[in-house]
């Protein structure tokens, strides 16, 4: 049914940390990876091997380049690139949800995760034209709506190691830039992370409610600007000897000869 | 957004169809026997063609009747039940004037009712995107359903009704482009909102997810077809307004004439439906640095 519930007992969702994050991509293979080998239709790529290749993916890492505000009288401050991953933001209120003509997609009322029942998808789109996010997308041989699932099929999944029993892209991630947990409970580790590090909504003004939190770039150091090596590199023996220094020194006699 | 011509063909000949199913239900033609046949032809080709054109770009049309099942929530299922409830409806009431040459009129007025929910509904799935500004407006389900009825009066030789009608609709569309200009810039959705990274300093996009394209720039991204939209709305004012409009004012009835205010509307409203999608600026461009 495409009516949300009004409440869900859980919020599973995603802390992704601006700051640490690469931009290594790691999470977005992964996320193609098991997506592709496991629940639902795979995730499938056009003219993969040429030079107009496009494909489906779940989560995308978009690099932006921010220039903190230049004043006068200051060195100008350097530009910030900032890698910044996206995949479903399991909104409370997701857009997504209620345009859906055929009840394919839902939010879950027990985790308050979003999925579609690709059994039921006709591939309208109109889900993907309700997201403000990009995080929708028609998989172009299959013809049914993908989008991220948390990895449903990994964090309840028995079957796989404790520490397994969470989304692929959280797993990979070499540099923990991204969390998994419930945003629900206030004692959470990811609540207790969005808490001091000042989590924010991405597009607060669309009035999703998304459940992913981002959190921001911590503000770069500013040190003065000099060389740590600079004093055991300075020149130990200002004067030559012998005929490289006769050498040097004839030369520079001649007419027109460097001092 | 991307302007694909299944949805600007269902959207122009279906409003149109339906617009003439609606001055046929309130017996504005009562036509009887073949002529009533003609006329019932001509709408049940533009209704039911259009929503056939409209499953061109569904993934898996064979589940189409799926669609019916969410009305509480989505406009496109609302759309798909009041459009086949009204085609049902008008079919009845076809009949009776075809064959046995009487206007059922509870019928008729129930169809008429019929047509016009069709339409709303239709511009309603527009209507509501918040994600894309351009539309989010009242704008967009009045013009809708001006335009189907205009379209329809015309179709259905009403000319003392389409000639007001059809400078309503001009003006209206008028109105709804300029103000429309503007709603991308006043819905306060930027790239600082969008990346929540404005508190640093002006954001730039620098390097995209990937190498190529993918399905959200093809589908949602169309910078290209907006270079010549000014032209395009005075083509598609001419066309769809003022020269079927000047035509019927100047010429003397008959069905040449008819035939010639038809085509001219029915290209300015398919011009005006092609930028109605072209121009549309959704607002996940801005994670691209486009719009």
């Amino acid at each position: 049914m495409t009516e949300l519930p009004a409440s869900t007992a859980k919020k599973l969702g995603l802390v992704i940390d601006l700051d640490t994050c690469v931009g290594c991509h790691a999470c977005v293979v992964s996320c193609k990876g098991w997506n592709t080998e496991n629940y639902g239709a795979p995730l499938s790529d056009q003219n993969a091997y040429s030079g107009a290749a496009s494909g489906t993916f779940l989560n995308r890492v978009h690099s932006y380049e921010v220039q903190p505000p230049i004043l006068k009288d200051e060195p100008a401050p350097a530009a910030q690139l900032i890698h910044f991953p996206k995949s479903c933001l399991h909104c409370d209120d997701a857009p997504c949800v209620t345009v859906c003509p055929t009840g394919a997609s839902y939010k879950r009322s027990e985790d308050g995760i979003v999925l579609v029942n690709e059994q039921d998808c006709i591939g309208c789109g109109l889900c993907a034209w309700a997201c403000p996010y990009g995080a929708r997308e028609l998989d172009a041989k299959e013809g049914v709506m993908k989008k991220c699932t948390l990895c449903v099929d990994r964090i309840y999944n028995e079957n796989l190691p404790e520490e397994d029993r969470q989304p692929a892209c959280v797993r990979t991630c070499p540099s923990n830039a991204r969390h998994f947990g419930d945003l629900a409970d206030p004692e959470s580790d990811v609540s207790i992370l969005v808490a001091e590090r000042g989590g924010f909504d991405l597009m607060p003004e669309q009035g999703t409610k998304p459940t992913n939190k981002y959190l921001p770039p911590r503000p770069k150091d500013v040190e003065p600007e000099y060389d740590i090596l600079a004093p055991y590199l300075a020149p130990v023996a200002s004067e030559g000897k012998g005929f490289v220094n006769w050498l040097d020194k004839a030369l520079s006699a001649l007419p027109g000869g460097a001092k | 957004m991307h302007p694909a011509p299944s949805v600007i063909i269902f959207t122009t000949f279906s409003g149109l169809g339906f617009g003439l199913l609606f001055w046929l239900g309130i017996g504005m033609p009562a036509p009887t026997g073949w002529l009533a046949f003609v006329y019932f032809v001509l709408a049940y080709l533009g209704a039911v063609g259009g929503l056939l054109a409209s499953t061109f770009h569904l993934g898996h049309p064979e589940r189409a009747l799926k669609a019916f099942s969410q009305w509480k929530t989505s406009w496109l299922s609302r759309e798909g039940i009041c459009a086949v409830a009204t085609l049902l409806i008008m079919a009845l009431y076809g009949a009776g004037l075809v064959f046995f040459g009487t206007a059922i009129k509870p019928l008729g007025w129930l169809g008429a009712i019929g047509a016009l929910l069709t339409v709303f509904t239709t511009s309603m799935i527009y209507a509501q995107l918040k994600t894309v500004p351009r539309w989010k407006h009242w704008t967009t389900p009045a013009l809708f359903l001006l335009l189907s009825l205009a379209g329809g009066a015309l179709l259905s030789g009403n000319v003392g009704i389409a000639l007001p009608l059809l400078v309503l609709a001009g003006a209206l569309q008028a109105v709804a482009w300029v103000h429309g200009d503007g709603r991308f810039l006043a819905s306060g959705t930027t790239m600082k909102s969008a990346t929540g990274l404005g508190d640093i300093g002006e954001v730039r996009a620098f390097e995209p997810p990937h190498t190529g394209t993918n399905y959200l720039m093809r589908e949602f991204i169309h910078e290209v077809g907006r270079k010549h939209a000014l032209q395009l709305r005075i083509i598609a004012l001419g066309l769809g307004f003022v020269l079927p409009v000047l035509v019927l004012l100047l010429l003397t009835f008959n069905l040449v004439v008819a035939v010639i205010a038809v085509l001219s509307h029915v290209a300015g409203v398919l011009t005006l439906r092609w930028l109605f999608f072209a121009q549309a600026e959704h607002v996940v461009g801005l994670y691209y640095g486009k719009r």
